[in-house]
């Protein structure tokens, strides 16, 4: 009787405190949902359930003359791709001899990237600034791209190279008894077991520059050029609130493609995060 | 040791003409190795002469002439300079190692591999190198290069009033540092933003931490229902990019019409908070925001390693006649602990230089008199301000430097500590 007393108790507790979570964690959420319905532009007049809600936010993000946000978007975009595509190929071929060469320079290069990881690229932000101004790259795609792939590599091959090592060797020397080159091994064996945390590296290196504000504000100055960070941020910081409902709006248009990414790849994360990252 | 014997002298012969880069091959009778050496000895001169030239002066120099010479280019060329000395004193070494491997070969006797079993090896030994170099070269142009910049940087004075072209900018020594201890203004700022960054290291990352563990202990509970809901909630914060949720949270935190004072606040019959332009409750609200955004990564972690812990361990604990209590400090606790340990350190990395939510939620503001900081301004985001609005370049170097003293040192500490370093495979 008493067990049963105590655990009614312990669940009861259990379910108030998720209650409260969920509401905490939702809220915000559905806030902004709610206000990027809201007819007028400022923020104080937002409720959370507007009374006669409107798409016009949503319709003047799509207008071109309008707004900067499509650009944005498809900046965006194509820079997270970009350094997808890039990192992923870089990471690889340093990850797999990382993992299955021995060589001269070998420890002290792994040395090298263990300390680099760590430092966050941003901290040498009046370098790159400098060093983008002296070489033209301010302003540049091309120039945020380069910084994001350096930026990426140290700690997605340490994350990688975990991986491999758990790819018994055996495989390689057999292959290797066999006949294949240094590259058959590599493409044809190695790579399509590395699947799973070569789509970890991809998702992070996707993500990673999706959310980056700092070093896409330093180096980008156009309008035109913007990510949707540096964007959505010059839209509320201009003139708190006198456009915050438009603002709503892009930032549901942005979150909810980037949540259903994340929650359906999230199990990888985890598992991506745990298997390379310590490794025992 | 037994000394081998040595029948002639060509090793030391060929080590020392290989002074000259390929000619200790040639007396090896290696004359295509010996030619190409020499060849690519003297086009790395040719070319890179000029460099090499104007960047050791301009490292040393910075500049002697207003007007002709500026000093943050020379700076830049002199660090290239050095790069490309070391990478030709590698080659210059390997070039006298080789010539007095092959002269020992033919010392004892051994025959010297051909041009054939020498291609092979270059090939074998070298496929790694060439996978290698394509990521290595760009981490050294945008990551390691940066680094070597603000670390000269930091000992110049380069800022608004000493600015080429129209100034040189000279060497000071450990000037910004002292300056940074000595001078009224940066010393007071120094040590409130250093305070603020600990504090809210500590502050935030625990509770994140602690909150994360908490509830995925709480979901984990065997005879709770709905679990999988429950955890994709709980995971939404970590889902939404925070640099949109740190801008709604800005909006509802606003003093004058966030939904925080003006429905929640009231509703409980509190007075409105000033959230932004008080120092004490931004920093409360900052806090509050980061372990919103924070504890959805641990709660993931915490529940991936509670699933894994064996049943067995609880039903012997039981049998043994264990509280709850203790189940969870003995059995729960340490393993969730030993498992998370070497990622939540990174967590108080990443706070340490979390600048999207200090700059996105209130720029580091409020602003307070007498330093040159905001309130809230963290490190990272100091530099930031002293970078791109004050160009206070040398003294924003001396901090990085700061900075990136400590993160390294708490990086190092904690990968000693895990296995993967220790590990025979790493070494």
């Amino acid at each position: 009787m008493d067990m049963k007393r105590q655990k009614l108790i312990r669940l009861t507790l259990s379910y108030a405190v998720i209650l409260a979570m969920t509401i905490i964690i939702v809220y915000p959420l559905l806030w902004v949902v709610g206000s990027s319905f809201n007819p007028g532009q400022s923020l104080s007049g937002s409720k959370m359930i507007p009374d006669n809600a409107t798409l016009a936010h949503y319709k003047k993000l799509f207008d071109t003359s309008q707004s900067d946000y499509l650009t944005w978007y498809w900046n965006s975009l194509k820079i997270s791709t970009l350094t997808m595509i890039f990192s992923v190929i870089l990471v690889s071929l340093t990850a797999y001899s990382f993992s299955r060469y021995r060589f001269i320079g070998r420890q002290n290069g792994l040395m090298t990237f263990l300390i680099l990881q760590m430092i966050p690229n941003f901290a040498a932000l009046i370098a790159i600034f400098i060093l983008a101004l002296l070489t033209g790259l301010v302003d540049t795609h091309l120039g945020l791209i380069l910084v994001y792939v350096g930026g990426a590599i140290p700690m997605n091959t340490w994350l990688m190279k975990g991986y491999l090592d758990t790819i018994p060797k055996e495989l390689d020397e057999s292959a290797k008894i066999d006949g294949a080159g240094h590259l058959r091994i590599f493409f044809q064996i190695v790579l399509p077991l590395a699947k799973p945390i070569i789509a970890v590296v991809a998702l992070f290196t996707f993500i990673a520059p999706f959310g980056d504000f700092i070093l896409a504000s330093v180096l980008l100055r156009s309008k035109e050029k913007y990510t949707l960070a540096v964007g959505l941020y010059d839209l509320v910081a201009k003139q708190f609130g006198s456009e915050f409902t438009t603002f709503a709006a892009g930032s549901v248009l942005i979150a909810v493609p980037i949540a259903i990414l994340f929650l359906s790849f999230q199990k990888y994360f985890v598992s991506g995060l745990t298997a390379g990252g310590t490794k025992g | 040791m037994e000394t081998p014997m040595y029948q002639s002298n060509h090793r030391k012969i060929a080590l020392g003409l290989s002074i000259i880069p390929g000619f200790g091959q040639l007396y090896n009778r290696q004359y295509v190795k010996g030619i190409s050496f020499f060849i690519l000895a003297a086009s790395f001169l040719i070319v890179f002469k000029d460099l090499l030239n104007m960047g050791w002066w301009g490292i040393f120099t910075l500049g002697e002439v207003v007007g002709r010479d500026h000093s943050i280019f020379l700076l830049v060329e002199g660090i290239l300079a050095v790069i490309i000395s070391v990478f030709g004193l590698g080659f210059y070494a390997f070039n006298l190692r080789d010539a007095y491997k092959n002269g020992q070969k033919r010392d004892l006797g051994l025959k010297i591999s051909s041009l054939r079993e020498q291609y092979r090896a270059l090939v074998d030994n070298g496929f790694p190198y060439l996978m290698i170099s394509p990521g290595f070269i760009l981490l050294v142009f945008v990551v390691i290069f940066p680094i070597i910049f603000v670390v000269l940087l930091a000992f110049t004075n380069y800022d608004l009033y000493h600015s080429p072209p129209a100034k040189l900018v000279d060497w000071v020594g450990f000037q910004n540092f002292i300056d940074l201890v000595k001078l009224d203004l940066w010393r007071k700022t120094f040590i409130n933003v250093l305070a603020w960054t600990i504090v809210w290291t500590f502050g935030a990352t625990t509770l994140q931490i602690a909150l994360g563990i908490f509830l995925a202990i709480i979901v984990n509970q065997k005879d709770l229902k709905g679990k999988a809901i429950i955890r994709t909630i709980f995971i939404l914060p970590w889902a939404v990019p925070a640099f949109v949720t740190i801008l709604v949270f800005s909006g509802m935190f606003n003093e004058s019409f966030g939904v925080i004072n003006k429905t929640i606040l009231a509703a409980l019959g509190i007075g409105p908070i000033e959230w932004m332009t008080d120092p004490f409750w931004t920093k409360v609200a900052l806090i509050l925001i980061q372990t919103w955004l924070g504890f959805p990564f641990v709660f993931a972690m915490t529940t991936g390693v509670l699933q894994a812990i064996p049943n067995e361990l609880y039903e012997a604990a039981t049998v043994d006649g264990a509280s709850s209590w203790q189940k969870f400090t003995k059995i729960t606790l340490p393993l969730v602990l030993y498992a998370t340990a070497p990622i939540l350190i990174t967590q108080y990395t990443f706070n340490f230089n979390n600048f999207n939510i200090i700059y996105l939620f209130n720029g580091g503001g409020p602003a307070v008199s007498g330093q040159n900081a905001g309130a809230t301004d963290i490190l990272i985001s100091w530099i930031y301000r002293l970078t791109m609005t004050s160009a206070q370049y040398s003294k924003a170097a001396a901090i990085t430097l700061l900075l990136s003293l400590v993160v390294v040192s708490v990086a190092l500490w904690q990968f000693r500590r895990t296995k993967s370093f220790k590990e025979e495979d790493m070494m």
